[in-house]
């Protein structure tokens, strides 16, 4: 038992590497979205003009979605079929995937408007953006949070 | 697939034809899809345009009172490069697209069966089928209905200029000084509202023609179900030797302009620039997202069959570590 969990711990790493990496892309993407960058000088900065272009940024949004997607769901099967039976989820941590969640299905939903095969009323639109904006900041702070505070994700059982 | 939908509203369009010549009501749109089905497009023939400018006038009229009546002086706007976008003065203006004018009639000298002769185009919103102004708003502002219109909602626009920015032929427009940013942090975020032509929602959704069509003494325009209004474009264009715009242009759009010459004169001899949008070609600027879509549904799948393969391993030697463990 224990041999196996110290190999998923380091094969762990190499996913919490993944994550953090796809968390700050999107967030970086995701504020891209709104035309500040350009205005506050971001932009300008020699190797970043491309936060200034829509297309590319609003690109690798959806392939950082695409990532988190693929990482979370890896990351709570892991839990479910193996982590589980020796941590759990701590307080702090269940808070973090529970807002976790709130962004991934608005981003959803602002995906599945986009493709344009369902028409969204422009009160739900703003309502599902401010949600997932909302929850991102939310999100980002207490991820700090817990990250100074040394709050981790699971506890042992 | 556009091919394939051309042909089928080729062969529908014929029917309807056929069947009545009488002027198009303004139907209903029936379910919207991705493809354009259920939107309604706008056929310009630009041969019969005199450009005698009734279209710009009754453009004007109908959207006089959503014209934005800026307060003065602006609120300070930070940094200083932000750029006041002021067309309060210069209302007048008819020969460019601007907040208060959102058509206008571009002109084109160009050489038609050896004769030389200017060309007058009425240029407004493409009404795109999949418009990236409204989907990548990042307010949720820009709307677009079933029947294919897309509007920007001027009471909740920021003007951050976005939907300027990612349209292909960069056609809303600015006023600074009016909406909802005066509300938030006006010197900080936000910089007005952008106008564009809304394809008169409001007359469309009560069966009347947007007034530009109404106006026209020319008949230059007509407005029916996209379907329909393809295949009466390609009978046009076929008829009189002439060139489709708007069919496929950023993956289609519900303004199907029909031309006497290719359209890539038409482009070089109009003037282009700020409020001037060109002829030229424009890919789908949606497409590479819309990829992306996919490979976002297949995502979580492969990531629970990847964990599933890796710790069905580790279950398994899990247990037999612990009942040799235990042995
Ligand atoms: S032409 Fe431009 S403004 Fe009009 S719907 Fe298309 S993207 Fe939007
Ligand atoms: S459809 Fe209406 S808003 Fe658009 S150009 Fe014509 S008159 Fe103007
Ligand atoms: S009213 Fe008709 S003929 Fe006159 S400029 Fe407009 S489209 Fe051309």
């Amino acid at each position: 038992m224990k041999t196996n969990t110290h190999v998923i711990a380091r094969k762990g790493r190499i996913g919490n590497y993944a994550y953090g990496l796809t968390l700050f892309l999107l967030a970086l993407t995701g504020f891209a979205q709104m035309p500040i960058f350009k205005r506050y000088y971001i932009a300008d900065i020699p190797g970043l003009g491309w936060l200034a272009e829509f297309y590319t940024t609003h690109f690798l949004h959806y392939l950082g979605a695409t990532a988190i997607l693929a990482i979370t769901t890896y990351f709570a099967a892991q839990y479910l079929l193996v982590t589980r039976r020796y941590r759990k989820l701590s307080g702090s941590g269940a808070a973090r995937a529970a807002i976790l969640l709130g962004i991934i299905v608005s981003g959803i939903l602002l995906v599945i408007r986009n493709s344009a095969f369902v028409p969204f009323s422009p009160a739900v639109v703003t309502g599902i953006l401010l949600v997932h904006l909302g929850l991102t900041m939310v999100f980002l702070l207490f991820a700090l949070y817990c990250r100074f505070a040394g709050r981790p994700w699971t506890i042992p059982v | 697939m556009s091919e394939s939908i051309s042909r089928r509203s080729f062969l529908k369009g014929g029917v309807a034809a056929a069947g009545s010549a009488a002027a198009l009501a303004v139907p209903s749109a029936a379910a919207a899809g991705s493809d354009g089905r259920g939107q309604l497009a706008t056929l310009l023939d630009i041969r019969k345009c005199i450009g005698c400018g009734a279209c710009v006038e009754a453009c004007r009229q109908v959207n006089s009172s959503k014209a934005p009546e800026p307060q003065k002086p602006f609120p300070e706007m930070y940094p200083s490069r932000v750029p006041v976008e002021d067309w309060s003065d210069k209302r007048d203006v008819r020969d460019r697209l601007t907040p208060y004018n959102l058509l206008f009639i571009q002109q084109a000298e160009v050489e038609v069966d050896g004769k030389k002769e200017t060309l007058t185009i009425p240029r407004r919103c493409m009404h795109c089928v999949n418009p990236p102004c409204v989907n990548l708003c990042p307010w949720g502002a820009a709307r677009q209905y079933k029947n294919g219109i897309s509007r920007i909602d001027y009471d909740v626009c920021l003007g951050g200029s976005k939907c300027r920015k990612v349209c292909p032929w960069h056609i809303p427009q600015r006023q600074t000084g009016v909406g909802l940013y005066l509300d938030i942090m006006p010197s900080f975020a936000g910089n007005g509202v952008m106008y564009k032509c809304d394809r008169c929602y409001e007359r469309v959704a009560v069966g009347k023609k947007p007034a530009c069509i109404e106006a026209c003494p020319a008949d230059v325009q007509q407005i029916g179900p996209r379907a329909d209004i393809i295949a009466r474009a390609h009978e046009l264009a076929e008829e009189t030797g002439g060139y489709i715009y708007g069919e496929t242009e950023n993956g289609g759009t519900n303004t199907i302009y029909v031309s006497p010459v290719p359209f890539e004169e038409l482009n070089a001899a109009i003037e282009k620039g700020p409020g001037r949008p060109h002829f030229a070609s424009a890919a789908n600027s949606m497409d590479k997202a819309e990829n992306l879509t996919a490979a976002m549904i297949i995502a979580p799948f492969a990531a629970i069959a990847a964990a599933g393969a890796k710790f069905y391993g580790y279950m398994k030697s899990g247990q037999s570590d612990n009942s040799q463990g235990e042995a």
